[in-house]
């Protein structure tokens, strides 16, 4: 595409044909405001906030949306701007619910980031009727209070447009118009996957996760119980964001200091049942290939994703491996193998998991998810969650030291780590898969799959194992999980094995992590930046095998016995159900 | 937007019109318009049931259908009664006191513009102007027209429909 000139507030830069005004500003170094646009997915021009003038334009530009022409000139900060852009908050403010002292966004809004910036400070710039809707707390990962909503729909763009799912969306019109589900069923009463795609795509308080970190202290502090906790790859990758660090810091070792600080009893890591989920899922998969089982077989690592086929594709769900998620399979062996080893009773164990996610919280939630006949995981908490524990606490993140999780159940090889990642469990299950059926080791050149690597939305590969060709595909985000589903249903593709995380770039940038706010996200992508902290950890660990971590070793020999037995299906294995789209009412 | 609590009572003869108008429009764009309107011509209202019909068979979610189907005044997500209630709201009617004649109604009802009564038996619309101003205020039940209202006749004419 040509390049054009354009000269905003005398700046000039050269931009391509089709850039927006947005990004030419952004190209001269110029911050323009926006609340509704989130790039990709809501171009809608509907806020008003990123407004600017254009030489021989008729009226102002919503500058999200305005494309460029080459000789254009623009101002995107005169006083008459300004003065659009204060009005317009003042209007959203005069609908909003300002508890913003107590409000879970405070200091991370972008609206109250606005206000701050354009000076508006008083709460009471207009007189007249507010909405008053009710909360709905149903689902037991999301909460949507809408008297926080500035109705700019980027939460129903990315359920619509990331998920294909569009649970939400807008009702009524006017001033009564208001973000729900059909006939304003409680969210938990339709086919929400409760991936949180739409907590971290709002710009506000208007919707966030189900918070269990009251739950949590009130067993932190009970001498009773035995408090075990165990945190997610990318957890590493994000906590770091809640105190200022920059977006995808590798904190590992800081995470582990400062759940020991807040008192867990045990800080134990899902990087070990990663490793444990690798070598379950590698056997069933060599399972399922040499004794003709059915295939493609698809990961069920993410809870999201689990929700999706049971809703919208019932019919593949013999498909799905029966591992257990690396979350549950770690509350199950917690609950079985390590409360008897230390002799403690699984009904006095509180086991905790730190999470990307706010799907985790409806998955401890399931049945078959108890392998001691007590959940295998109690409280989910969210990366953010746990960045407002460690910060009630007064604990100096930052400074931390690095300290290591603690043994059995904190020992992990690079393949877990990179879990996290889209592409990540493939690759960590090919390491092992290809070793496997081949019986050679696979060089330190061939242990990176490349080609499964990278943020794109569906990767494809092809490898030649022993006598095998292995096809595989990769989907991340559940529209484009829906095209390989599509593909695997018409017969167009014959894959043997499938990863599908139901967030786009996978649990790096899950509905749990910490807020970026649209003007970062709009420019950097994310799951890159954070994908990078876990493939730069694997590189640098000793063992990049699951099936050489020696602690899974261990539990093989002192527990399972052999992968797949009927001891690991009982404590590592789970059953899904079909769900309907749209429930029958009478 | 009002959702009735009528019991939907759909047959299977509606249900099979409903499915040809979307095989009709299957895969044509800007098709959910056109098929929720042939939709509500069949049912004469357009509740869950058919919407998730809707929804099921076109793979639309049903949180746009219902979006739609409160965003534009022409859906209805209300059944009509056995018979339909109108109070003339229109000037000369509400200058006469049309408005108290509406209160009553709602009041002996239980029920607002556009709703249905639970049992199926009554549902109230508010029109404007029905050419009679001469009589106003204006009530019409089931196509039977009562002049110069007042709101303590309402509830012995609605007593008169079974």
């Amino acid at each position: 595409m040509a390049d054009i000139k354009v000269t905003v507030d005398n700046i000039t830069v050269t931009v391509p044909e089709g850039s927006t005004l947005l990004d030419a500003a952004h190209k001269a170094g110029i911050d323009i405001p926006t609340l509704c646009y989130l790039r990709d997915i809501n171009e809608i021009g509907a806020c008003r906030i990123c407004v600017c003038e254009v030489v021989g334009a008729r009226a102002l530009v919503a500058a999200c949306v305005y494309p460029c022409t080459d000789g254009m000139v623009a101002y995107t900060n005169t006083e008459k701007i300004k003065d659009y852009r204060r009005k317009t908050l003042q209007l959203i403010l005069s609908d909003h619910d300002q508890d913003c002292l107590g409000c879970v966004r405070s200091t991370d809004c972008e609206l109250q980031a606005l206000c701050k910036r354009y000076g508006v400070e008083k709460t009471d710039y207009y007189e007249g009727v507010k909405n008053d809707f009710a909360i709905d707390a149903s689902s037991a990962s999301i909460v949507r209070d809408n008297n926080k909503c500035i109705l700019c729909r980027r939460c129903t763009a990315a359920c619509e447009k990331y998920q294909s799912i569009g649970v939400i969306g807008a009702n009524d019109r006017g001033f009564a118009t208001h973000i729900g589900s059909a006939f304003e069923l409680p969210l938990a009463e339709t086919s929400c996957v409760n991936c949180g795609q739409c907590i971290v795509a709002c710009p506000v308080g208007a919707l966030h996760e189900q918070d269990a970190t009251a739950a949590v202290k009130a067993a932190l502090a009970d001498p009773s119980k035995t408090v075990v906790v165990q945190a997610a790859p990318s957890v590493r990758v994000g906590l770091g964001e809640c105190f200022g660090m920059p977006i995808g810091a590798e904190v590992e070792g800081k995470m582990a200091a400062g759940m020991r600080r807040l008192g867990f009893d045990a800080v134990f890591d899902t990087n070990f049942s990663a490793d444990l989920t690798i070598v379950e899922e590698a056997n069933e998969l060599i399972e399922r290939v040499t004794k003709g089982g059915v295939l493609p077989m698809i990961t069920s690592c993410s809870p999201g994703w689990i929700k999706f086929i049971e809703h919208y594709y019932p019919e593949l769900l013999p498909n799905v491996s029966s591992c257990k998620s690396p979350q549950q399979m770690f509350g199950g062996v917690v609950k079985t193998f390590w409360a008897e080893k230390k002799g403690i009773d699984p009904k006095d164990i509180v086991s905790v998991s730190i999470m990307p996610c706010t799907a985790k919280k409806f998955e401890c939630g399931r049945e078959d998810q108890s392998a001691a006949g007590v959940p295998d995981v109690d409280y989910a908490l969210t990366t953010r969650e746990l960045g407002r524990l460690i910060n009630e606490a007064g604990i100096d993140f930052v400074n931390l030291p690095d300290e290591p999780y603690d043994d059995p159940l904190g020992e992990s090889t690079g393949a877990a780590v990179i879990f996290g990642a889209t592409g990540g469990v493939m690759e960590a299950a090919l390491r092992t898969a290809v070793e496997w059926i081949t019986g050679k080791q696979l060089g330190k050149d061939l242990l990176e799959f490349q080609d499964v690597r990278g943020v794109e939305g569906v990767k494809e590969a092809s490898y030649k194992v022993g006598d095998l060709e292995v096809s595989v595909a990769v989907a991340s985000g559940l529209a484009n999980a829906r095209k390989v589903l599509e593909m695997v249903k018409s017969g167009e593709k014959n894959y043997t094995f499938i990863e599908i995380m139901a967030c786009p770039g996978g649990c790096v940038n899950g509905g749990g992590q910490p807020h970026v706010p649209a003007k970062i996200k709009n420019f950097i992508d994310v799951r890159e930046v954070r994908a990078k902290g876990l493939y730069d950890l694997d590189a640098a660990r000793p063992l990049r095998r699951s099936h050489e971590n020696p602690s899974i070793k261990a539990i093989y020999d002192e527990y399972f016995g052999s992968y797949g037995s009927h001891k690991a299906h009982e404590v590592l294995h789970t059953t899904y159900v079909a769900r309907k789209v749209n429930a029958d009412h009478e | 937007m009002k959702v009735s609590s009528v019991p939907f009572k759909g047959t299977k003869d509606q249900e099979a019109k409903l499915l040809e108008v979307i095989a009709k429009y299957k895969g044509m764009k800007g098709a959910l318009m056109p098929i929720m309107q042939e939709a509500q011509e069949i049912y004469g209202y357009l509740p869950y049931q058919v919407q998730k019909i809707i929804s099921d068979e076109t793979g639309i979610p049903i949180e746009k259908i219902y979006g739609v189907a409160t965003f534009y005044a022409q859906f209805s997500m209300s059944p009509k009664g056995k018979y339909i209630v109108a109070v003339c709201l229109g000037t000369a009617c509400y200058v006469k006191g049309a408005g108290k004649v509406l209160e009553e109604v709602e009041k002996i009802l239980g029920i607002g513009d556009g709703d249905c009564t639970p049992d199926g038996k009554f549902s109230l619309e508010v029109c404007r102007c029905v050419g009679a101003c001469g009589l106003a205020p204006v009530m019409i039940v089931a196509g039977d027209v009562y002049g110069k209202m007042t709101p303590d006749r309402v509830e012995g004419i609605l007593a008169k429909y079974e």
